[in-house]
């Protein structure tokens, strides 16, 4: 969705009140979007539901605490985490107010970080990372031990911080592609998307082409979907599912790559519409490689699926149940697998999908999650076959940039493979953001990790990391 | 089984039987050619990360982004030559007319060029190299035919190949893994934010000290780097055409 909140509709108000209409809104169903501090000294939350958002704010209180929302909805916990590391206040009684990224000035450094700790002679204690076994990006896992189980996983991270955010408010906010797109390297086309629909919104235009995006934004959701398959095949082993998955992930994204020159989608969009134009005969190809694809993901997949062996180590691992997706806030594949059906592209609709209905499983295990990428990227595939029927290869696909609005609050939601992507910016003059943020689906997805390996054998670790497919660099920023 | 034996059968042979001479997509942006009479001065105007110079434009810093071909293609077009790495950073200047990089002769000591052990660490890398790196070692691009190994300890590793720009968090964990690889070591810089910072030079979150004490011996542009412009890089420099 992208949506525009003119400014004098936003009155901040007293902090009991925003605190008790934000807490009726949680009572009838909504879920917090965003909630943050900026640098004019208030907290902005964003509250939504289908088809349905809202925004309150407050200034800072005096003294900096307010009680904790957190205590009562669990959503709240690591948005609030935030607003205390960045801005230093309190809320009171939070269940465990940690730091989240150790942005610079924190007074301790991501070195001396103190980890959870037990006294018990039964506990050992396992330490993983920041730099890991595989070729991944850096966090920290600090586990608890009772012989082969898991009592307590730590997940800490902020190794990947690079301060991305106050990029965005350097310079011209049009000219910030390059930065939206590095958020997360996997997921360009998602942010991307995000980010250009900020800058739209705000300057108040409507990017032709929209056809081409969506259909960029269905191949990067089936080529990571396919990458997280391929990897939960290598960790239990089964090394043709692997292979194949990893196969069909590299015709995807070749695919991707004969649109924009880059396999991630990197430099096909830009604010107002994208750079590269799609040839009839591309279309045809697209075509063709898209059938290729769904024919092979239902072989391999079914495959998968038959294999009594891999079956066992899915079926019952790391279970997230549907109260504990509700309560925590979860998005994408993370909720959709223990049966709650969020998805920004029924929720808060950017561009028609029609006949979208969103997939959900109900175990809330790795089988679920892991089955789920399979029936998404077929159902992925198929809006992309659709989509390439109408595409007009004719059609302009960038209309010129007109000067922001000043003063104005735009919010962004797009579905990444991962789940809700949320940007959000005020413009301060005709060109730049006053602040802009950033709410990757994994900052909330991560807390997810840590409940499903509760009482897990740490052997099945990997497997429920990988089954979540969770993004650092996005929630370190 | 039998489904087991039909999705095999379908999947055929994916691995590219010649990495280093496969040819690539025209879509793709490799080697740029300037041409003689272009106006670095105006290109650099455009270029959101100041990879044009008076004397031409540097890889190190160019994240392929493709802004100065759109607006200006009769002074720079990228080519899809993948063939990106050189050993030392001056070489990644391309002056005006120039067609191609230098060849990379650095070669690595006999005893590595039949089993070279990599350790990757991602230091504020957006993820895009990485997973091309890992992609490397894919069904399709198979970069272990030339014993080439990506391997979970530095104890076990021969060279350090270094994704991201390097942030201040991630700069002792970085230091430390180098240091537990034992001598001879090499250092591989991967993607335009290791050899340079890329869009994040400069900023405040970043500590590039690292590379002040450390000389790399390959540098790989690109925005990610293309899994065959690793190989590539990497199977010359032992010593592989």
């Amino acid at each position: 969705m992208e949506c525009l909140f003119h400014n004098e509709v936003i009155r901040p108000q007293k902090l009991d009140s925003f605190l008790a209409d934000i807490r009726q809104r949680m009572q009838s169903g909504f879920q917090p979007i965003a909630f943050f501090g900026t640098s004019e000294s208030l907290i902005y939350c964003f509250l939504g539901k289908t088809h349905e958002l809202c925004l309150y704010c407050t200034p800072f209180p005096d003294p900096a605490r307010y009680p904790s929302l957190s205590v009562d909805y669990p959503a709240f916990q690591i948005f609030e985490r935030e607003l205390c590391e960045e801005f230093g206040i309190l809320p009171i009684r939070h269940p465990w107010l940690k730091s989240v990224r150790h942005p610079s000035g924190n007074k301790l450094s991501i070195e001396d970080y103190p980890f959870l700790h037990s006294d018990s002679r039964l506990i050992h204690e396992v330490g993983v990372g920041p730099v890991h076994a595989g070729v991944i990006e850096p966090g920290h896992f600090r586990f608890l031990m009772r012989g082969e189980v898991v009592e307590h996983l730590e997940i800490q991270l902020g190794w990947q911080h690079r301060g991305i955010i106050p990029m965005f408010c350097k310079g011209p906010l049009a000219s910030k592609m390059l930065y939206a797109e590095a958020i997360s390297g996997d997921t360009v086309i998602g942010h991307g998307s995000a980010y250009c629909g900020i800058v739209e919104e705000l300057s108040d235009i409507t990017a032709p082409a929209s056809d081409l995006r969506m259909i960029l934004l269905e191949m990067e959701r089936v080529a990571m979907h396919l990458s997280t398959l391929s990897a939960l095949a290598g960790d239990v082993a089964y090394i043709m599912g692997q292979n194949l998955f990893a196969a069909l992930r590299t015709t995807v994204i070749n695919a991707t790559l004969s649109i924009c020159g880059s396999r991630f989608g990197k430099r096909a969009l830009r604010p107002g519409g994208l750079n590269y134009g799609i040839s009839t005969s591309l279309i045809k190809d697209l075509k063709a490689k898209m059938q290729y694809c769904s024919v092979q993901i239902h072989d391999a997949a079914e495959a998968m699926f038959a294999n009594s062996s891999l079956i066992s180590r899915f079926d019952d691992t790391g279970t997230i149940s549907a109260n504990d997706a509700l309560s925590f806030g979860f998005t994408g594949i993370t909720a959709k697998a223990s049966g709650i059906p969020v998805d920004a592209r029924m929720d808060h609709p950017v561009w028609q999908y029609p006949g979208f209905l969103v997939q959900t499983e109900s175990s809330g295990d790795v089988y679920a999650r892991a089955h789920l990428r399979y029936m998404e990227s077929m159902q992925s595939l198929q809006i992309i076959l659709n989509l390439l029927d109408k595409t007009d290869p004719e059609a302009p696909c960038y209309i010129g940039l007109k000067e922001l609005m000043p003063n104005q609050i735009a919010v962004s939601i797009v579905e990444g493979a991962r789940g809700r992507i949320v940007h959000i910016a005020k413009s301060m003059d005709t060109q730049k953001a006053l602040w802009y943020r950033v709410v990757d689906p994994s900052i909330v997805n991560w807390q997810a990790l840590s409940i499903a390996v509760s009482q897990e054998q740490i052997s099945d670790f990997p497997l429920c990391n990988k089954s979540f497919d969770l993004s650092y660099c996005g929630s370190d920023l | 089984m039998l489904h087991f034996i039909k999705a095999r059968i379908r999947h055929g042979y994916q691995a590219i039987p010649n990495p280093l001479t496969v040819g690539m997509d025209p879509a793709f942006p490799g080697v740029p050619e300037l041409t003689a009479s272009a106006d670095l001065q105006m290109l650099g105007g455009l270029c959101p990360t100041n990879a044009f110079s008076s004397d031409g434009i540097d890889l190190g810093r160019c994240v392929f982004c493709g802004l100065c071909a759109r607006e200006h293609p009769e002074m720079i077009k990228f080519t899809p030559n993948n063939k990106l790495a050189v050993d030392s950073r001056d070489k990644l200047i391309m002056a005006p007319g120039q067609k191609a990089l230098p060849k990379i002769e650095f070669r690595l000591p006999f005893s590595l060029r039949r089993s070279f052990a990599l350790r990757n660490v991602s230091a504020g890398g957006c993820n895009a190299c990485e997973m091309e790196l890992a992609a490397s070692n894919n069904v399709n691009f198979d970069i272990s035919r030339y014993g080439i190994d990506i391997v979970a300890s530095p104890r076990h590793a021969d060279a350090l190949i270094l994704t991201g720009p390097i942030n201040r968090n991630m700069a002792e964990a970085l230091s430390e893994t180098w240091q537990a690889i034992p001598e001879p070591k090499y250092l591989i810089l991967c993607g335009t934010c290791a050899i340079s910072g890329g869009i994040f030079a400069g900023a405040e979150a970043i500590n590039r000290a690292f590379l002040k004490h450390w000389a790399a011996c390959l540098f790989i542009p690109g925005c990610p780097a293309h899994p065959l412009s690793i190989v590539h890089a990497i199977a010359s420099i032992m010593g592989r055409r």
